[in-house]
């Protein structure tokens, strides 16, 4: 098993009081296993994917990454399991500015200590952005920053791929290629996809599906 | 892992090449004013060492005779009876146009330290080459330079440890040159010697305490404390900038700091990564303003040398020689500074959450209850900075009420902008002229910092100029007053004085102008005599004093003394001023003596030649209407030398001349303060530009042309600048207080009146908007040639 | 004292040639008057200073003893030494004058040093009255008839000593070598030098914290050249000796590394008749192994004379600027006495 959680509370403090995101919720995903995340805004699919990134940590409950308690570690174990273990794709593309494609994309990679050019250039060339790789990301478009930020999240080969909303900001058919990129390379490297996404028809295109409502799984 | 991410880090500068050249010439600037003052005022401490070094003479007690010279007969019987004492004779000679000071020391009797380092052992000098004619000559290289191949001089030796302008021979040289035929000034009194006086042997003979090693160093102290005092504040200026840079970048990249952290860098390196970039654009600002500041401190010193040597007669040399130990502060402190200014920065990233939300905003937007927290910081500070002379006295109190009062007053200046842009949004009417105000209002955390900056340079600068231009007004009246005679002449000897006083006589009034060197109060001074003139009564200056001043003067039954000694002695008049052992007369007045470092007294001619007859006769002062022709008489009568006739008008001349160089350095730091702090409001102006497009795109879509837009911006730049310089004119006048009344009066010994120049203020409001547009200009016309699309790409992008 | 002007004037009489000699006493005498064997003494005028003359001494030594018998010495030596041939008022002056004072006693040595430059009356002589004074050192004549030299009073002090003394002439003036001129090498190198060597003396001593009065013997030596050794004579062994008979012994031997030592005596008969002798007649030979020897053989046979003599205190080193050994010395063998011995050029100890 790749990922498995176990009753995650998590509540936020507001100026009108204590927010209850997540009341409970538990899911496993295995290697290769596409999982698609749903619900209404507030229904608290972000903030599960943030658990699950480690970005954040629970009230209670328990998080395993393969053998790795991930809800046991400190902040630099957290960052070391990000680093090395999880790819990340935000709605943001969240690239870095001043870094020109190619750096972009081999950012974690070169962070987590693993890089492999030559499986970056075929990141570049399955993702159509060889020609675009001394480019700075101002310089290009939506659905490009969005498929550097995929490169860039599989550049380490992660055992878990976690993806917010990914062609959120893309339009249909940009959306479209982009989804369909993801879900080869995933299947390539065998890694577990989870995607938070409000879209029923890309939903509907991965392997699982779950649906978050008021903090719990429906 | 490290590399990636310092790559990252680093590669915002590559994109964001004006920010990283503020930040660099910011640092660079402040670094540069600061080891600027530092190497003036090391330069000038080494040369104090220096002299101090060489007159080890100075270590030893002395005996001298208030009247004079005394026979070498004198130096001998005080050694056949025992005093171990060695002879030293001064003087002042001009050689080629160089005034040089002459010291005559006895290398037998004399103690090894005052010794030139060239008469060691191991020189392979021989006695023959000391004691026989030509004799030698120590003197600094650059005084060697300029006298080499004068005829009647000894030969002459570099020694670099000699301050310039002195020249330290064997007595018989110094007696030759100086004509002195065995005159001894003073007789230092080496260990072992008796306690007491040898009345016996050479009852006009007075004991000097040994001089204070660092006297020197304690008179020029003042001076060195106000350039240091300038280096901070221009320093200070410069971190204004730094920190808003500092502050910038940080903001500018938390979407990359929260993006690295997300893909697993780990908060402690990526703090310990920022700190190495700061550490190096800091050492390379350092450096650069190092070499700066070099250059900065070369141009200035000649100014300070002429004012070390008009105020002080200390005497530096010219060229500034490169010592690593300012240097290294100076690197030290652009490290400390870039610090300092990042330090909130960095803590800001320590405690950055990790998923909040990643846009960039006004890094140093604050909220109105910190903006009164400030408010209330300044406050305090200026309550501080108030009392520090009621607690302390001194220079150190009369500096401590100037920072308070300066960032005191920087401190606050955020809130009496808010609350006057406030009132200014209250009055509004229109919707335009209410988002302008309520938009200025809104900019202002972010400019508030350079307007701080801003503030402390325009009132440092209305301070120091009302302070000179009030103080050069009163020195030119004085001037005008004190110098009552039209012509000063100096007789070669006390034979011709007399002749000249025959000849003078049913030809032109003279007023004697004799003096005798003595302790005043524990402290060196003079005293001279004077006659009963009733050109004094008219034209001398007093500033406090009885009724009867004049008549108690000219009865002999009063002293006038100079402002610095009535001052360092707390003396008002009536009190005892006591002029000799048993001696003590009242005060009847106190009068203003600008320029001159030590205590002074006057009293009448009778009571001067009563106590001292052996005062040397030889200058007077003549009231003629004639001057040219006077002259012309004495130099065809008498042959006197140019230099013995001096008229009043080039005395005075002099004396401005030395003023006005006094305080070129003064003016110098003064410009290059108030350009630092227009380029602190460039570079905020720069910053905030960056960020201004969301704001500005609504309007723009509501119907606002870019080129209205950009008006608007200058105009907010030059309001903003208007209401920083309204607080800046009481502050500066303020400053001018302090400056005029505390620290002059500690530093000086004088007080000075406190005149207003409005046309000044004018000038420098003028300036401040100058500054202001300037520093508008360049982000205003990015923000005029900002194409449409970008101004789309704002809605585009968001969410 | 001033250390590094002394180690500058540790070369003095050298002039600007390379010091040669003990003191620097082997340079050509460029521009001075040298020693003419025909030049006969002029009193009182000879009893003041030759400027024209390189270097000069007014060189008194006494054997004491205070009421308990414990020897005693003491030396007081004023040098003249000129840069050049003349003499002027003031700072000009190219005379410069080194007072030498030391007070030995059986444990202990003391040593003392002025210096001072000519023309300005620190330090100087004159023939009549007679003064050679330094500083507060001081030697004057009291004498009230006869020369000027039958009676001086005598004033020295240092670092843990001082002395004050009278000294009265029982004997005449005494010239040494032949008339006076004193021949100092086989090359001819010479100087004008007399004595007086009868002097009885009474004072007082002031030591630590004790004053002594004394009683005893002096001698006192006016020697005047300028070019008194020659290039190769290193240093000399001196001795002037009071003998038990009333008769004097003066003696020395110059050192010379080219070859045999070169020595000349006077005998001096109780009346004050000299008689000198040439180079040979007197022997000196060390018989201590110490550097310096402070025990020696003195042989003149010409007057049946062997005797030994021994330092009092070995330990009279004076660590001056010329630094030299003089102390007084106890005479057994065919005469006993008492005396003073003199040897420079010797590497200072330790």
């Amino acid at each position: 098993m790749l990922v498995q959680a176990r009753d995650l509370h998590k509540t936020y403090k507001t100026g009108d009081g204590v927010l209850p995101v997540l009341a409970g919720v538990s899911l496993t995903l295995d290697p290769g296993q596409t999982l698609a995340l749903t619900g209404e805004s507030g229904s608290g699919k972000s903030t599960l994917l943030h658990l699950l990134a480690a970005l954040d940590a629970p009230d209670s409950g328990s998080i395993h990454l393969a053998q790795t308690e991930v809800t046991a570690l400190d902040d630099a174990g957290r960052a070391a399991i990000r680093r090395e273990r999880i790819g990340l794709v935000f709605q943001q593309f969240n690239l870095i500015p001043s870094l020109d494609l190619a750096a972009n994309l081999a950012f974690q990679a070169r962070l987590a200590g693993r890089h492999d050019p030559d499986w970056c250039a075929a990141l570049a060339e399955r993702l159509g952005l060889t020609p675009l790789l001394d480019r700075f990301p101002e310089q290009l478009s939506g659905g490009q920053q969005q498929r550097v930020a995929i490169g860039r999240a599989l550049a380490p080969r992660p055992d878990l791929l976690l993806a917010d909303e990914p062609t959120g900001n893309l339009d249909e058919a940009t959306a479209d290629t982009v989804l369909d990129m993801i879900l080869e390379l995933v299947a390539e490297t065998g890694a577990g996809l989870l995607m938070v996404t409000h879209s029923t028809r890309i939903a509907a295109r991965l392997s699982r599906r779950l649906h978050l409502s008021q903090g719990r799984i429906a | 892992m490290r590399r990636a991410a310092l790559s990252a880090l680093l590669s915002h500068w590559r994109r964001q090449p004006m920010q990283l050249f503020t930040l660099l010439a910011g640092l660079a600037l402040a670094t540069a004013l600061w080891s600027a003052v530092q190497a003036i005022n090391a330069e000038a401490r080494r040369s104090y060492d220096a002299a101090a070094g060489t007159l080890g003479l100075g270590a030893y007690e002395t005996l001298s005779d208030p009247a004079g010279r005394m026979p070498l007969a004198t130096f001998a019987d005080l050694r056949r009876a025992g005093w171990p004492v060695s002879p030293v004779l001064e003087g002042r000679l001009v050689v080629t146009d160089q005034r040089l000071r002459i010291l005559g020391i006895e290398p037998i009797s004399a103690p090894v330290a005052s010794l030139p380092a060239g008469l060691g052992a191991e020189s392979g000098l021989t006695p023959a080459e000391l004691f026989l004619p030509p004799g030698l000559g120590f003197a600094a290289p650059e005084t060697v330079a300029v006298l080499k191949d004068t005829p009647g001089l000894p030969r002459l030796m570099a020694d670099p440890s000699l301050p310039p302008g002195q020249l330290v021979t064997d007595i018989a040289v110094a007696d030759r040159l100086l004509e002195a035929d065995g005159g001894i000034d003073r007789l230092l009194l080496l260990p072992g010697a008796p306690a007491g006086l040898p009345t016996e042997i050479a009852p006009a003979l007075r004991r000097a305490a040994p001089q204070d090693q660092g006297d020197l160093a304690r008179l020029t102290d003042s001076f060195h404390l106000n350039l240091t005092a300038f280096g901070l504040l221009s320093f200070a200026v410069g971190l204004f900038i730094v920190h808003g840079t500092i502050g910038l970048a940080f903001e500018q990249r938390r979407p990359i700091f929260r993006t690295l952290r997300a893909l697993g860098l780990p908060l402690g390196v990526l703090l310990s990564l920022l700190l190495a970039e700061l550490l190096l654009l800091a050492l390379v600002a350092g450096l650069v303003g190092i070499a700066l500041g070099y250059l900065i401190a070369g141009a200035l010193l000649p100014d300070v040398a002429a004012t070390l040597r008009g105020l002080y007669g200390a005497s530096l040399p010219g060229t500034l020689a490169f010592d690593p130990a300012w240097a290294l502060s100076g690197l030290g402190i652009a490290l400390a500074g870039a610090l300092v200014a990042a330090a909130h920065g960095l803590d800001k990233i320590r405690r950055m959450p990790l998923l909040a939300a990643a846009q960039p905003r006004a890094w140093s937007t604050v909220s109105a209850r910190a903006l009164r927290r400030q408010a209330a910081a300044g406050a305090a500070l200026l309550l501080a900075g108030a009392a520090a002379p009621l607690i302390a006295d001194g220079l150190l109190a009369g500096f401590a009420l100037l920072g308070g009062l300066l960032l005191g007053s920087a401190l606050v200046l955020p809130f009496l902008l808010s609350a006057a842009l406030s009132l200014g949004a209250s009055r509004a009417r229109g919707p335009q002229a209410q988002w302008f105000w309520a938009d200025t209002r809104q900019q202002l955390p972010g400019l508030s910092l350079a307007l701080m900056a801003l503030l402390l340079a325009l009132a440092t600068n209305i301070g120091v100029s009302t302070m000179v231009s009030s103080f050069r007004l009163t020195f030119t009246g004085w001037l005008d007053q004190r110098l009552v005679s039209q012509l000063y002449v100096t007789a070669p000897s006390e034979a011709e004085a007399a002749r000249l006083r025959d000849w003078l006589q049913g030809r032109a009034e003279f007023l004697p102008i004799w003096k005798v060197d003595l302790p005043l109060h524990d402290a060196p001074g003079e005293l001279f005599g004077i006659s009963d003139s009733p050109v004094y009564r008219s034209h001398w200056p007093l500033l406090d004093a009885a009724p009867d001043a004049w008549d108690m003067l000219f009865a002999s039954e009063g002293v006038l003394a100079n402002e610095q000694l009535a001052r360092r002695n707390g003396l008002s008049p009536g009190d005892p001023v006591t002029l000799g052992p048993g001696w003590v007369l009242p005060l009847a007045g106190i009068y203003s003596d600008y320029g001159n470092p030590n205590g002074q007294a006057m009293i009448a001619l009778p009571l001067m030649l009563q106590y001292h007859p052996e005062v040397p006769r030889l200058r007077h002062g003549l009231l003629t209407d004639d001057v040219p022709g006077l002259t012309a008489a004495l130099h065809d009568e008498f042959g006197l030398p140019r230099a013995n006739l001096i008229n009043n008008e080039t005395l005075k001349a002099t004396s401005l001349q030395i003023f006005d160089r006094t305080f070129t350095v003064t003016a110098a730091l003064n410009v290059l303060t108030l350009s630092v702090a227009g380029f602190a409001i460039l570079t905020a102006l720069l910053t905030l530009s960056t960020m201004r497009l969301p704001q500005l795109a609504p309007l723009w879509a509501l119907g606002l042309t870019r080129r209205r837009l950009a008006r608007l911006e200058i105009l907010r730049s030059l309001a903003l600048a208007a209401l920083t310089f309204a607080v800046a004119l009481p502050v500066g006048l303020a400053l001018a207080w302090c400056l005029l009344a505390v620290v002059n009066v500690e530093a000086f010994g004088w007080r000075l009146p406190m005149f207003l120049f409005p046309r000044q203020w004018l000038l420098l409001f003028v300036l401040a908007l100058l500054a202001a547009l300037v520093a508008s200009i360049l982000p205003v016309r990015r923000l005029a040639r900002t194409e449409p699309s970008q101004f789309l790409k704002v809605f585009a992008d968001e969410r | 004292m001033n250390a590094r002007c002394l180690a500058l004037l540790a070369t003095l009489a050298a002039g600007p040639a390379v010091a040669q000699g003990y003191a620097g006493l082997g340079t050509q005498a460029d521009g001075f008057a040298i020693p003419a064997p025909e030049t006969r003494f002029s009193f009182p005028e000879d009893h003041g200073p030759h400027p024209d003359y390189r270097i000069e001494w007014w060189y008194l030594t006494a054997n004491l003893t205070d009421a308990d018998g414990t020897d005693y010495g003491i030396q007081w030596t004023l040098f003249r030494s000129a840069l050049a041939p003349n003499e002027a008022k003031g700072w000009a002056s190219p005379q410069i004058w080194l007072g030498n004072a030391g007070l030995t006693t059986p444990t202990d040595h003391y040593a003392a040093e002025r210096l001072a430059r000519g023309g300005t009356g620190q330090a100087g002589a004159t023939a009549q009255p007679f003064e050679a004074w330094i500083d507060e050192w001081r030697m004057a004549s009291t004498a009230k008839t006869g020369d000027q030299l039958d009676a001086l009073t005598l004033s020295a002090n240092g670092d843990g000593f001082a002395y004050s003394l009278s000294l009265d002439a029982k004997g005449p003036l005494v010239p040494q070598g032949v008339e006076g001129y004193s021949v100092k090498s086989p090359e001819g190198q010479a100087s004008h030098y007399y004595s007086q060597p009868f002097y009885e003396i009474a004072g007082t001593l002031s030591l630590a914290n004790r004053d002594v009065s004394v009683t005893g013997q002096g001698w006192l030596d006016r020697e005047y050249s300028s070019q008194p050794l020659s290039e190769t004579q290193d240093g000399w062994d001196w001795i002037s000796l009071h003998l038990d008979t009333g008769a004097k012994l003066m003696g020395f031997r110059l050192r010379d590394r080219a070859g045999a030592p070169f020595t000349s005596a006077t005998w001096i008969a109780p009346d004050g008749t000299p008689t000198p002798y040439p180079d040979g007649a007197l022997t000196m030979t060390p018989t201590s192994d110490t550097e310096p020897p402070t025990s020696w053989q003195i042989t003149l046979p010409a007057q049946n004379l062997t005797v030994q003599i021994d330092a009092i205190n070995p330990q009279a080193w004076m660590p001056l600027s010329f630094p030299y050994w003089e102390g007084p010395v106890r005479i057994s063998g065919s005469h006993a006495g008492r005396g003073y011995l003199e040897m420079t050029g010797y590497p200072e100890p330790e």
